[in-house]
């Protein structure tokens, strides 16, 4: 029972594991690395804003702590960009569930929570972009050192596995939670919050739980893309984009659901590609279609890609099953 | 230290500035008050009203003054049409899609505006532009006067519509209760929608009002969201004067913080406070409305 | 076991429950009657812990627990119903009950096989995979007894789990809800379908703008002026009175 859900992910992974061995052009891998590092990012979202139904506005908050952190170990204290990567992690961790204590206690929720969560991913900007440690609004530079122990690859298959490895654990974790009785609590929390007191679940603490978790899985891309671009500002780190990414990827693929973020992503971004290619080169264009599509998810597939396929799964099926979807 | 000259002009700008962020969210405001939700793409379509204003100036050759008229017009009739047929139908009646769909507004407006237009900042150049007033020590801006002057009248011209008009009543009814208005044969979505209109309305204004002194690109109305909405909550969502006094407040702070604490922390006050309101007393400082 | 003492509950000026007490003792099924808005929900509400008494204590097997937040109170065994159904609508019959098996059982498996051991005992065996919103209102008044059930509750606190239903799921249920007070559990219930009062209650309170007004067998209480009064208001209570005693 408990072993539910595993197969699909492994087939998930195998595919994109194998995928350096077919292609090899860069601009697809690049393609899947920069992907890969957005599935993170909503993984992170898609915890606290699809499972536990606290769509957050912020999350670059996490992102760019977990981006900061490291880049400022490694630059200004030399510290080994594993040992840095783990420590940002835990600092992004740390972010969210100050943030989470002080919103969730004040009981804010729906849209007063996404609000609340954006200042905070702005005032964490405002700060970064100001502050001489950060390297103010020149940002941090990376120096160029390739090797493993440096979490720097020339190859973009080698950067395409560690990302992929960092997905994997998103998604492990994810289903393991999905099973569990945190995860049990967490969606009852999110479906009725009173009737989810009333058997013994400590709200604020499923809470809490949740946007730790969640900003760890955040930050942990904000690292990835530090390695990958080796820059970081404050516009990009704490940037309104990727609070925009971490919600739009789970919200296309499937809210709430383990393989939502990966799906959305590259759905998402595939389609932002192929608008580009019909478009021509017009700024803005993929975001647009972006937009859009966030606009027709919400009414006519709140279930995302995954709800639409299983939908046409259960329509091809004979008759009593779609009877009882329809009751 | 700071001279008091100094620190009463940042005052004055300050005000200035600030009638204008509480005509901004004098529109959230009312669109809070009556369908209570939050619309994310309020700024987005501040920038698509002050796009408009440098169009018509630019290629009509039209006073922004003058394009009050026709803009205001326009606009309520866009805010009306995307209410009624798109965040109403798409929203299916949940606050939490109403936030994503406008939030998804907001990214189609921008981009769209940012492919149409690029990135680039464009300004007007009226005759009038530079045209200062001395009160004693004090240069006031003709243009951001007029600002003033303009942010003050239509929030009293807004209040009174809402408070001798059928057409306010009957807004008024449906935030009152929705279900009741209904019932007593209100067409609810009639009104929601005009409410919404209005608030893009007021935004055509406040673009004409800006644009005689600000410049215009396709992402100018981000800075201007999230100050709307810490007035917004500041003043107790929904409140008409809780909206312009609350707008006054900020445009004040922010001015002094940008003179103590210098441009880049400048804008940093007005997302404290914002925090600290939302954490501490989400009914607002001045309004009375739970 | 409960002990409810003095307990005052203020809205604004509105006085929901006035110095109301209460006693639950260990095994029995008592009942809490009273006419509309006479503040039984509220008091409900107070036992649970969702809501701050303005004055007053709830003690539990012998200890002080009016400032224990709900789920502590679910921990130590109170377990209540919403008059008004609140469903994981979302989820399906087995996920709903689940997550009050979670309480007392960390392990995925042994959290399922209990809510539907319990799904069983109330009726939903045949529902699991149903959404709970697909469910009719019998079926969500069983799923809210269900969850409540799942949690192990030494005392179980029924908000009208019969109202909205039809004689025939009324008869249905009210053997499960005797069974439930046979294997240990004591059950404080609000009810207005008197046939089940009298049917299952050992001992009834009734409730009258917010103050206690009688207690006692539910025979006793039927024949109370007081509470007749209180449901049927004064003039017509003496009239009933009167009628009687032009019968007699
Ligand atoms: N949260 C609240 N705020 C203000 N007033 C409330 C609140 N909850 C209940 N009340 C009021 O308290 C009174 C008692 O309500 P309560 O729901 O406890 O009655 P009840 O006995 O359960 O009635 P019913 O039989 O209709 O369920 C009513 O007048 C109600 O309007
Ligand atoms: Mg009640």
């Amino acid at each position: 029972m408990t072993r539910r859900g595993y197969l699909p992910i492994l087939l998930v992974l195998a595919v994109l594991a194998l995928l350096p061995f077919a292609v090899t052009s860069n601009v697809v891998l690049n393609f899947v690395v920069f992907v890969l590092i957005i599935t993170l990012a909503a993984q992170g979202w898609n915890l606290l804003g699809g499972v536990g139904g606290q769509s957050s506005f912020g999350h670059a908050a996490f992102f760019g702590t977990g981006a900061y952190v490291s880049a400022i170990l490694q630059v200004r204290f030399g510290i080994n960009a594993w040992v840095a990567t783990a420590v940002a992690v835990a600092a992004g961790a740390a972010v969210g569930w100050i943030i989470g204590f002080l919103s969730f206690r004040a009981g804010l929720r729906g849209s007063y929570f996404a609000l609340v969560t954006l200042a905070f991913a702005e005032v964490l900007r405002i700060l970064a972009n100001a502050a001489g440690f950060t390297g103010g609004a020149a940002g941090l530079l990376m120096k160029l050192d390739v090797g493993f122990w440096n979490m720097q690859f020339t190859s973009r298959a080698a950067f395409l596995w560690l990302a992929l490895g960092f997905v994997a654990v998103g998604l492990i974790v994810s289903q393991m939670i999905a099973n569990s009785r945190f995860g049990a609590q967490l969606v009852a929390v999110r479906e009725n919050e009173e009737a989810a007191r009333a058997l013994g679940v400590d709200v604020l603490s499923v809470k809490l739980k949740a946007i730790t978790v969640s900003a760890a899985l955040t930050a942990v891309a904000g690292c990835l893309y530090l390695q990958y671009f080796l820059y970081i500002d404050a516009n990009i780190a704490y940037g309104l984009w990727i609070s925009v990414e971490a919600l739009l990827a789970p919200m296309v693929g499937g809210r709430g659901l383990v393989l939502g973020p990966i799906i959305g992503a590259f759905t998402l971004h595939g389609l932002g590609e192929a608008s580009k290619l019909l478009a021509g080169r017009v700024p803005g264009i993929d975001l647009a279609a972006y937009g859009a599509v966030l606009i027709l998810v919400v009414a006519f597939a709140p279930g995302g890609v995954l709800g639409l396929l299983r939908k046409l799964r259960f329509r091809s099926q004979p008759v009593a099953k779609t009877a009882e979807e329809t009751a | 230290m700071y001279s008091l000259p100094i620190v009463a002009e940042a005052m004055l700008n300050g005000l200035l500035t600030g009638a204008v962020y509480a005509l901004i969210a004098l529109g959230l405001t009312l669109v809070y008050g009556v369908l209570h939700i939050i619309n994310f793409a309020h700024g987005a379509f501040l920038t698509c009203a002050m796009f408009a204003v440098w169009l018509a100036n630019t290629f009509l050759g039209l006073d922004p003054y003058l394009a009050i008229l026709p803009l205001t017009l326009i606009f309520f009739a866009i805010g009306y049409a995307v209410q009624r047929f798109v965040i109403g139908p798409a929203s299916h009646g949940d606050d939490g899609n109403i936030l994503l769909i406008t939030l998804g507004l907001s990214i189609v407006i921008e981009n769209a505006l940012l492919a149409g237009f690029r990135s680039d900042t464009r300004s007007l150049m009226t005759d009038y532009s530079f045209n200062v007033f001395e009160v004693g020590p004090l240069l006031i801006s003709q243009a951001r006067l007029f600002g003033f002057l303009g942010a003050v009248v239509v929030t009293g011209l807004l209040w009174l519509l809402l408070a001798a008009t059928d057409t306010g009543k009957a807004i008024r009814a449906v935030a009152k209760e929705k279900l009741g208005a209904r019932l007593v044969g209100i067409n609810v979505s009639h009104v929601f929608a005009v409410t919404f209109g209005i608030g893009c309305a007021t935004l055509a204004i406040a673009a004409c009002l800006l644009m005689p002194t600000f410049y215009v690109n396709p992402r100018v109305g981000g800075a201007f969201v999230l100050v709307a909405f810490t007035i917004v909550v500041l003043g107790g969502m929904g409140s008409i004067t809780g909206a312009l006094i609350g707008g006054l407040f900020i445009g004040v702070v922010e001015s002094l913080c940008g003179l103590f604490l210098g441009e880049s922390l400048g804008q940093i006050g007005i997302f404290i406070i914002f925090i600290l309101v939302l954490l501490f007393r989400p009914t607002g400082l001045f309004g009375a409305r739970a | 076991m409960l002990e409810v003492k003095d307990i005052t509950m203020r809205f604004g000026g509105l006085t929901a429950v006035g110095g109301a007490s209460l006693k639950v003792d260990k095994g029995r099924i008592v009942g809490l009657i009273g006419p509309n808005g006479a503040g039984k929900t509220t008091l409900f509400a107070i036992i649970a812990g969702f809501l701050d008494p303005t004055a007053g204590r709830v003690i539990f097997e012998g200890s002080d627990i009016t400032p224990l937040p709900a789920h502590e109170r679910a921990k130590l065994g109170i377990a209540r119903t919403f008059q008004i159904v609140q469903p994981f609508a979302g989820l399906d019959v087995r996920e709903n009950i689940a997550v009050g098996a979670y309480l007392r059982h960390a392990r995925a498996a042994e959290a399922h096989a209990k809510a539907e051991a319990v799904a069983r005992r109330v009726g939903l065996g045949g529902d699991l995979d149903k959404q709970a919103s697909s469910l009719t209102v019998a079926g969500r008044k069983r799923l809210e007894l269900a969850r409540a059930l799942a949690t192990e509750p030494k005392l179980l606190l029924l908000d009208e789990v019969l109202a909205g239903l039809n004689p025939s799921e009324i008869r249905d249920i009210v053997p499960v809800i005797r069974a439930i007070r046979d294997e240990g559990v004591t059950i404080l219930m609000i009810e207005h379908v008197m046939q089940a009062v009298m049917n299952l209650c050992d001992e009834v309170y009734v409730l009258a703008q917010g103050k206690m007004i009688a207690q006692g067998t539910p025979r006793e209480v039927c024949v109370d002026p007081h509470v007749v009064e209180a449901y049927l208001g004064k003039g017509a209570a003496d009239r009933l009175r009167a009628e009687e005693a032009s019968h007699a």
